[in-house]
């Protein structure tokens, strides 16, 4: 199918984009690797697109006392390559190959990814996961949330249809930092039935500060807190175990809640041992 | 500037064009209808399918997933040029000779996203080239004759530079 039409403006800058927000209707485009499709299938009908990709300094990778910040117009792709990323993000880097197919990382950005929350998208878990915040500008000026109160419910977050996000910033890892990564899709590319982002600190053999973010398992990524607290101690079955509590996964087309929480055991094994290894 | 018409100006395959276009006008069909470049196919609409690849400044985009006028002031690349400028002759021959298509619908997006991988040099493995082709769909093939195509373009071209 075609778009229906709309209005279009180029944004020149974040105060300008602000700006034109303000029409009644109107939807930033970034990546548009989600909105474009939406609007071929007529599933939006926004009456302006205003358009961020020429704004300038938004597609930036920076460290920022002690914190890795990912400007909002940075690409997939351009993160894939990024060695600041490999190296102080390790967690997004192990979860940025799942995400789409290299045409779509090209093009789509992170900050789109988390603005759009997709309950089964990768980015979103991985910043619960390491505790990052979310930087919005909107009329009344900057703000920043934590990620996890970021997310609101399906595909709602705490952005009024009048703000931006800016940039995401999440805590740069350091030698004790330990990360897992891992996903069950149907092929390659597609979003996840089910997966987990998680991250620690190694303190000796055990883990500290362990936050296991599962997504596709709810509206929201969902933190597995009683899983959490079983692993720490080193007792991965236990913590499979305990997954029952932290987790309701309702069924989809994809997968019954059955099948979910089983396969939600599974990568709770393999990140344990993930979780167990420095990165490289 | 908040309207629905706007003039763009685009490198397309190297000619500039100059045209007034819808704002909800996608790049493939932008393409295809404006300027009669049919060789970008419409599959899914919706980027799941990777029919409509094409390249804009160097990188291979989803034709359906953006708009013309987003274009303005970019270069365009569709398999016409690319194929037209000889960049990958060798690819199209080891397609052909390895029966790496049937229908050809897939074909022109398939060969710009194999030719972004083998432009980074080296010799890929299998795993690599399917992870790299994963978001074009073919549907007559079974993609072994791709990947066989790709691979033997990535050693031909690796042995020749040695």
């Amino acid at each position: 199918m075609k778009p229906a039409p709309f209005a279009y403006a180029k944004a020149r800058s974040v105060a300008h984009a602000i700006e034109l927000l303000a029409t009644d209707d109107a939807r930033l485009l970034a990546g548009g690797q989600s909105l474009i499709a939406t609007l071929n299938m007529r599933l939006s009908q926004p009456a302006l697109l205003v358009d961020i990709n020429g704004i300038s300094g938004l597609d930036q990778i920076a460290l920022k006392n002690g914190d890795v910040e990912i400007g909002a117009l940075v690409r997939h792709a351009q993160a894939e390559r990024s060695a600041e990323i490999a190296r102080a993000a390790p967690l997004i880097a192990l979860a940025l190959p799942h995400i789409g197919h290299p045409a779509i990382r090209n093009r789509g950005t992170v900050g789109g990814s988390l603005a759009f929350a997709d309950p089964a998208a990768e980015l979103p878990a991985c910043v619960v996961a390491l505790g990052g915040k979310i930087e919005i500008v909107g009329p009344n000026g900057q703000r920043t949330i934590n990620a996890e109160e970021f997310f609101k419910g399906l595909f709602e977050t705490a952005l009024t249809p009048r703000d931006m996000l800016a940039a995401i910033r999440v805590p740069a890892a350091s030698a004790d930092s330990r990360v897992g990564f891992a996903e069950f899709a149907r092929r390659h590319g597609d979003y996840a039935m089910v997966g987990l982002a998680a991250c620690a600190q190694a303190d000796g053999k055990r883990l500290k500060n362990l936050r296991l973010a599962f997504f596709g398992v709810a509206a929201t990524p969902v933190r597995a807190r009683s899983a959490e607290t079983a692993l720490a101690e080193g007792d991965v079955e236990a913590a499979v175990s305990a997954l029952d509590a932290d987790l309701e996964p309702s069924d989809d087309m994809h997968a019954s809640s059955e099948v979910k929480s089983h396969l939600a055991g599974v990568l709770l094994r393999r990140v344990a041992r993930q979780l167990g290894r420095a990165p490289s | 500037m908040s309207e629905r018409f706007h003039d763009i100006a685009v490198i397309v395959n190297g000619e500039e064009v100059r045209e007034r276009v819808d704002a909800r006008k996608t790049l493939v069909d932008f393409l295809r209808e404006d300027l009669a470049l049919t060789g970008s196919h419409v599959g899914c609409e919706h980027g799941v399918c990777g029919a409509c690849s094409v390249r804009i400044d160097d990188v291979v985009v989803r034709g359906c997933l953006m708009l013309a006028v987003q274009c303005d002031g970019a270069r365009v690349d569709t398999i016409e040029g690319v194929a037209g400028a000889d960049e990958i002759t060798d690819l199209q021959q080891a397609f052909v000779a390895r029966n790496a298509l049937q229908c050809g619908y897939c074909t022109p997006g398939m060969l710009l996203a194999a030719q972004e991988l083998l432009a980074r040099g080296g010799v890929p493995t299998r795993e690599q080239i399917r992870a790299h082709l994963s978001g074009n769909y073919c549907r007559c093939t079974g993609y072994q004759a791709i990947v066989d195509a790709v691979e033997a373009v990535a050693q031909a071209r690796a042995g020749a530079k040695s």
